[in-house]
Formats: C-alpha cells, structure tokens, sequence
C-alpha cells in the first residue's frame, strides 16, 4: 500500500464500484457458481457419464457443427452485404441497413415459428426445395438456417465500421502500383478487415451454440438427429435430473468462458490492426 | 460480447456517401459490383425480410377478426401484463447498474477493471437456457434457498420473481456495455471542472455527464427493453408454464402453436414482430440524431 491516498477530483468511486460489484456478484456470479458447486457433487466418473453419454454427444455434434457452419456461412455472406452496405448506392439503403439487426430485436420465439413456416413443406420456401429433395424444417438443416438468421448481425456490425475507415489511398496506391482489383483486396483490404471478420465469426458461433428460442421451433427435436445441446438441458430439468442438466451446463459453460476469452483477444487484435478503440 | 451492438456513431453519414464508388481504384467492374450486390441483397430477403414478412402474414391468415381475437384473449392480455411488468422491473435495475458501473470504469483507473468489464459481458455469452437453470439451482425447490423459501411461502421458480431475474439476466450487461466506451471516450475534464467549481457527484452527472450521453443510454434502454420483452429460452426455464399467471407473451407464442393455434400464434407474435421494429426505428433515430450531434460539435456549432 502506498502511504498518500490518491487524491481523486471526481466522487462518488467507492460507492459506484461496491455497488456494481455486488449487483453484478448477486445477480451473476454466485448463480452462475452454483452451476459448479452443483457439479462439484458428482463424482468424476458420474459427470463423465453424463456429459458423453450418446444422445448427448450427438446434441454437441450437431449444435457445434451447425453453429460453425452457420457462423462460416454468416461470415461470407455477412462480408458482402456489409461491403455493399459501404460502398455501394442502391434503393432502400438505409432501411436493409437498419433491418441488419432484426436478429437482435426480434424475439427468437417469434424468428423461430416465422422459419418454420417459410421452411415448411407448403411454405414460400419449403415448397421449392421439396421437389429437390431438401427437408428444411424439422431436419438437422432447420438448426442452421435459425443460427444463419441469429448471428447475421454479428459479423455485419463487427465488418461495417472497419470497412467505412478504410482510406481510399490505400486502394489507389496498390492500383497505381500495378494491383488487380482482386489483388487489392486480397493484399490490401482483406489483412485489414479480417480481425474483424474473425471477431464477428466468433461472436456468432458464441451466440448460436448457446441459441435455443429460434432453433427448438424448426429443430425438430428428434433424439440423436436433431437435438441441440441446450435442448438437452432443458430435457434433464423436465425430469427433474438436476445434476444431469447442471453437469451438462458445466460443459457449456467452460466453452463460453473459452469463446469470451478468445473474443476479447481478438478484439484486441482488431484495434491494434486498424488503431480503433475496442 | 457486446461489441456486434453497440451506438454506431458515424453511421448515419457513412450510409448517404459515395466516396468508394467516385473513385477508379475503390470500384469494382460492373459484373463484380452486380454480384456482389444480388448474392447480398438476395441472402438478406431470404434470411431477414421474408421471415419478417411471413409473421404478419401468417398472423392475418385467417382475417382481422381471428387477429385481433387473438389479441384479446383473457391468456394474451395477461401474458401482455406480465411482460411489461417484467420489462418495467428489469429496465430501472439495470439503467441504475449501468450508469453506476459506467461511472466507476470510464471515470477512474484502478486493477482489474479490463477484468471486470469481461465479468459484465458473461452473461452475453451464457446460454439462456442456463440464465434460468441458474436460478433453478438457487431458489428452486431443490436448490440453496428452496427449503427456506418454501417455509416461508415465498415463490420464486414457477412464479413472477423467477421471471424478473431471469429478464434481468438476460438483459444485465446491454446499459453498461453502451454507456462505458461513450464515457471512456468522453474523458473526465469536464466533470473535473464542474466539481472544481462547486457542484456535486450527482449535479455533475446530471447537467455534465449525461447530456454527452444521452444517445448511447438511450440506446441501451431501448435494447434493453427490447430483449426484455422478447427473452425466451431463460423465462422459459424458470415460469412453469402456468396460463394467466407466469406466461409472457414469447410463451404464450409457444403455447399457441404447439396447440396449432398457428393464427393467434402468429397474431401475437406479430405484436412482438411490431415492437422489434419500432426498437429499430427508434435506433435509426438515435444513430441521426447522435451523428449530427458529432457533426455540429465539429463544426463549432452549437
């Protein structure tokens, strides 16, 4: 401890930080810590064998797998719709541009039924993929189309701003340097943009492996085929498995901690590429 | 977490300019602009504007009178009330959280606060299925608080308590994540100055803080509110599933349609379709209205 007391201008520090440590203790951590402390009351062995029994690791398989193809997905075509967002005009601009974050505000109750029912065999989409073959709704592929529509917004809002700050210099001096349009994109914007990228990836990968609203409607929810891994948790507490539901949690859990761990490293990563604040 | 939803300042005017197209070496051939812009454009009406659209028309199938029936049912009005009483509950808790954490982290330096700032983004990245399960553990029948609570005839699982912590969760880091980069960014000299010159902790918030970030608390109410009204998943787990008394109205959506009341289903469901586009349109007004804000305080106007 230092012996003069940093003098501080400005009031009001004690009591602001004590009471945000003890909201955010009561509401957060000491909950969220009953998850492990429950958990704790299993033997390894007993945890083991709930965490891989087979309907389980088929739940992982799918609500993993999905929500890295559909985070893949969303960073394509995320990429894309926020390059035309930036650099070109074209009508109805400002309104896609706010409809961008409809996955934010509409309740995924509400994404989940309307999916299901463009899905749908008689649906204004189902109906096309029929004839092809395609079973949407109620298929492993429900799953990734919800999870498409949740985690759009993320890598749109995580791309858009680095791709507005880009000086135009940079591109006119590749061009002046010999560059092909693909060229510059590739050596030039690409390096800049893809923290970000990889940023709005992992953000919503994060939000579709936790994702259960949007998905439960269109899943299906048949065991080992299209049971996603949160749906398992909410089967165990209908059984009243408390432990079961909480040791599966603990799994989740310790993947989302990883997933904020790596986001906030890649965000750190963004900012000191293109010299933003975080 | 909270990076993908945060006030984007510039917006408003990045949207209306054209540099990137005036210029050779920024623009793509014609073929390559219309492709890029069609797989877009196509991928945004398939993935975001038609599931829009299919909610008010399915709600509308079966014609106005089915509709609004559906709005006025005894279950739907009060599923409506518990709603905006969770949100009204939620929003003051979290808005008093979130100014105090904003304080705390943009006005003064001390360990741990990148730290704390990850503590505040957990519960972006939790399921919300946990977000209930929690409190399960806590106050359900089974868990720390059960037995007690049961003595005491308190009810906070499968009751109306339950489903304010779980909205209170969900929503718990939106106001803080909002406000702390804008008061960062904001600096602490003029509050330094108005304390220097007499006033107190709260005079200077009031007359000096807030009017710099009005926009960006406002914003996070409104998201706040938002994911209040429409959370699913953790209300789910913690309301017991009760018609009239712990059904919100995300919940009685489900209820309707796992009854194939797919119209009233629908019907309600577009109440809530309506409210995420208001919240949306209320956005877009802030993100101008904060833009022109910047923009006369570059200029040197008032």
């Amino acid at each position: 401890m230092s012996t003069a007391k940093t003098f501080r201008v400005l009031p009001g520090f004690g009591p602001t930080l004590g009471y945000t440590l003890a909201y955010l203790s009561l509401l957060v951590l000491i909950p969220l810590a009953a998850v492990f402390l429950k958990t704790a009351e299993l033997t390894f062995a007993e945890f083991w064998n709930v965490v891989t029994a087979p309907r389980v690791v088929a739940s992982y398989k799918l609500s993993f797998g999905m929500s890295l193809l559909a985070a893949a997905i969303n960073a394509v075509f995320g990429l894309m719709l926020a390059w035309a967002l930036v650099r070109y005009s074209f009508p109805g601009k400002k309104l896609i541009d706010a409809l961008v974050d409809l996955p934010f505000a509409l309740p995924t109750a509400v994404a989940g039924i309307a999916l299901t029912a463009l899905y749908a065999k008689n649906g204004w989409i189902g109906q096309f993929l029929e004839p092809l073959g395609i079973q949407v709704a109620f298929k492993p592929l429900g799953v990734l189309v919800a999870l498409v529509f949740i985690g759009l917004p993320f890598v749109v809002r995580t791309v858009q701003p680095i791709l507005e700050d880009l000086d135009t210099e940079l591109e006119e001096a590749a061009t002046s340097l010999g560059a092909q349009r693909w060229q510059a994109f590739r050596h030039v914007i690409l390096p800049i943009v893809f923290p970000a990228l990889l940023t709005g990836f992992a953000l919503a990968f994060a939000r579709a492996v936790g994702e259960y609203g949007s998905v439960i409607f269109i899943a299906g929810n048949i065991p080992m085929v299209s049971e996603i891994t949160p749906l398992m948790i909410i089967t165990k507490l209908e059984q009243y498995d408390y432990t079961g539901a909480t040791a599966i949690a603990t799994v989740m859990l310790i993947l989302s901690f990883t997933l904020l761990l790596l986001i906030n490293g890649l965000q750190a990563w963004t900012a000191k590429r293109t010299g933003r604040d975080r | 977490m909270a990076g993908a939803t945060t006030l984007r300042l510039g917006a408003a005017q990045a949207i209306g300019q054209t540099r990137f197209e005036a210029r050779a070496a920024t623009r793509e051939t014609a073929l390559v602009k219309w492709l890029i812009l069609g797989t877009a454009l196509t991928f945004f009406a398939v993935f975001l504007l038609m599931p829009l659209i299919a909610v008010f028309v399915e709600a509308l199938r079966k014609g106005w009178e089915t509709y609004a029936s559906a709005l006025v049912d005894p279950d739907a009005l009060s599923a409506l009330r518990l709603t905006l009483l969770a949100a009204a509950i939620a929003l003051p808790l979290n808005l008093v959280f979130g100014v105090c954490a904003a304080w705390a982290i943009a006005k003064f330096e001390f360990r741990g606060k990148h730290f704390l700032i990850t503590l505040i983004d957990l519960p972006f990245s939790v399921s919300p299925v946990i977000a209930g399960l929690i409190y399960v553990l806590v106050f359900g029948a089974q868990g720390w608080f059960g037995p007690w609570l049961a003595e005491h005839d308190v009810k906070i699982i499968f009751a109306v308590p339950g489903i304010v912590l779980a909205t209170v969760f969900v929503t718990f880091p939106f106001i803080a994540r909002e406000l702390i980069p804008l008061m960062q960014a904001q600096g602490k000299e003029e509050e330094e100055a108005a304390v220097v010159l007499g006033a107190n902790g709260l005079q200077t918030f009031w007359h000096v803080t807030l009017p710099n970030v009005k926009w960006g608390l406002l914003y996070g109410v409104i998201l706040t509110n938002a994911r209040a009204m429409g959370e699913f998943g953790a209300v789910s787990v913690v309301s017991g599933h009760i018609r009239g008394e712990t059904n919100t109205l995300p919940l009685h959506v489900e209820i309707l349609y796992n009854e194939y009341q797919f119209a009233a289903a629908f019907a309600v469901a577009s109440l809530l379709a309506l409210l995420a586009l208001v919240t949306l349109g209320i956005k877009t007004w802030i993100e101008h209205r904060a833009a022109h804000a910047q923009h006369d305080l570059h200029e040197g106007q008032p």
